[in-house]
């Protein structure tokens, strides 16, 4: 005998507990489905979260949110193998109400979002696989299958939060655009500092935190480096295409090791033990890789859904996770009141999308992900960018200064940038982030 | 145990995953067909699974171990060889835990 619930959830991360939380607040029952033995432990990210989307959630958040450290600090650095360059952004506003990016473990992160669920009135459901989908009359999904025995949940819409593998939307035939471009690798190490030697030697105090982003430190790669400090820990990483790491032949620890042994970060990290190695996929591929998101009695939020936003210059995916899983359940609610979840009465959840940031920023900024991965971000700009800075702050008298035309001119031809290149990635980047 | 370096720290890969807690289930998720990675030229699961289980075998086939798995799905995005890999994700419960990711 099946158990059966309005609506029924597929993955206790930021996207299904927002869902689950949300049908729960509008008085539906709904069951939260979570395979590992707590929420968030499957998860891994690089490490942080922008809060802002749980003003309406949760409104009381900025007292629960377990953070480990305030953002103060977001560093953006192009570099080669000797040289970087950064944008250091310090706002100490960030450190106080109303906040902006906090770091935070997924397993404290996780599990506090789905308690908000549980509150509410969820049921959630740990160490349980969904393992397909229930078709009902018409082939219209009408549940999940799951790895208990008669684990069959049946509900009036199922909400898969199920990740960026989503095998529940490609089971519902959602991603027809799906292929390995549009993924990235994600692998980090988490190591321990002391806290007082994490504020000296990224300037920092009480729950200040530094967020740097680096290009140029992939070893050729496409792809990028992070780092973010942790209460007593700082996560460091990479980033890179799956299909760019097959085919150099390089290992993704081996590409860990060479942005901890880069001359501007290795400073920063030493003495420190290491206390996690992880790794995840990332739905990287934007606004044009997104499946479908909604047919007969499924809707579909979070990195199922592709909703994460990788730019280099923006890199978000917990906050685009819940506001997309909070639109899937108020369009759940609104479908079930009606009476209506086909794709028709689920069809709300595309114009509350569009209405927000979640598919406008993603709409807007499609164009990013080209760009970004061009060999031209990953290799040319960071060395035109260092060699001219370095021969600009070079003082080699008697030669007197050199000027800055002659400067772009000689690092231009040098990292083989051409003027034409040049200026058409500058209206890429004017259009995406203009 | 090797002192460690204090300027570079550089671990074996084994010490790396003994970092992460598995929970290891009786049957293992993904299976691999190591008769049809034997006509593979790339193998380029070999080289990107960020826990390294594809391991190359002298008949040209890969061996894999499902046990310290992050569940990622690399292996199944790289894989160009249909019928290689039959993928799935773990008995709910088992399988990797991460604790400060």
């Amino acid at each position: 005998m099946a158990e059966s619930f309005d609506v029924v959830v597929v993955g206790a991360g930021p996207a299904g507990s927002a869902a689950a939380l949300t049908v729960a607040r509008g008085g539906r029952s709904v069951c939260l489905l979570e395979r590992g033995p707590f929420p968030g432990a499957k998860n891994m990210y690089g490490g942080v979260t922008y809060p802002s989307v749980l003003n309406q959630l949760v409104p009381g958040w900025r007292d629960e949110l377990p953070v480990q450290r305030w953002i103060t600090r977001r560093s953006t650095m192009m570099a080669t193998e000797t040289q970087s360059v950064t944008v250091d952004v310090q706002a100490t506003d960030w450190g106080a109400p109303p906040y902006n990016g906090a770091t935070t473990l997924r397993s404290e992160l996780d599990p506090w979002l789905a308690g908000k669920a549980v509150d509410a009135g969820a049921v959630l459901v740990t160490s349980t696989t969904a393992t397909g989908l229930v078709r009902g009359p018409g082939g219209r999904v009408s549940g999940v299958r799951t790895d208990r025995p008669d684990g069959d949940i049946t509900a009036a819409v199922v909400i898969a939060c199920d990740g960026v593998n989503s095998f529940l939307a490609k089971e519902a035939g959602l991603y027809r655009n799906f292929s390995a471009e549009h993924f990235t690798l994600g692998a980090k190490e988490v190591l321990a500092l002391d806290k007082d030697e994490i504020d000296r030697r990224f300037g920092l105090v009480d729950r200040e935190g530094v967020d740097i982003e680096m290009v140029g430190v992939t070893q050729g790669l496409p792809g990028g480096g992070f780092l973010y400090t942790n209460l007593e820990s700082v996560a460091v990483g990479v980033v890179v295409p799956v299909e760019a790491l097959a085919g150099a032949g390089l290992r993704p620890e081996a590409l860990i090791d060479g942005v901890k042994a880069h001359p501007a970060v290795a400073p920063l990290l030493r003495g420190g033990e290491l206390l996690e190695y992880s790794a995840h996929l990332i739905p990287e591929g934007g606004y044009d890789a997104m499946p479908e998101l909604v047919t007969d009695g499924l809707l579909v939020a979070g990195d199922a859904g592709g909703f994460c936003l990788a730019t280099g210059l923006f890199l978000e995916g917990v906050n685009f996770a819940i506001g997309s899983g909070q639109a899937a359940g108020e369009t759940a609610l609104e479908a079930i009141a009606r009476g209506d979840t086909s794709t028709r009465g689920l069809g709300g959840y595309r114009r509350r999308l569009r209405g927000s940031f979640l598919l406008a920023d993603h709409r807007k900024m499609r164009r990013a992900p080209r760009l970004l991965l061009s060999e031209r971000t990953q290799q040319r700009y960071p060395a035109l960018l260092c060699g001219i800075a370095q021969d600009l702050f070079t003082v080699a008298n008697p030669a007197p200064k050199p000027g800055l035309v002659r400067l772009l001119r000689k690092h231009r031809r040098r990292a083989k940038v051409g003027y034409a290149a040049l200026v058409r990635d500058a209206v890429t980047t004017w259009r995406t982030f203009g | 145990m090797s002192v460690p370096d204090e300027r570079l720290p550089e671990r074996s890969f084994d010490e790396r995953m003994a970092t992460v807690e598995f929970r290891v289930a009786e049957r293992p998720h993904i299976v691999v067909d190591s008769d049809v990675c034997r006509s593979c030229t790339t193998q380029a699961c070999v080289v990107a699974c960020p826990a390294n289980l594809f391991v190359p075998t002298a008949e040209g086939g890969v061996l894999f171990n499902y046990e310290e798995c992050f569940e990622c799905g690399t292996c199944y995005l790289v894989c160009n060889h249909e019928g290689a890999l039959s993928w799935s994700y773990p008995v709910g419960g088992f399988g990797v835990v991460f604790r400060r990711a």
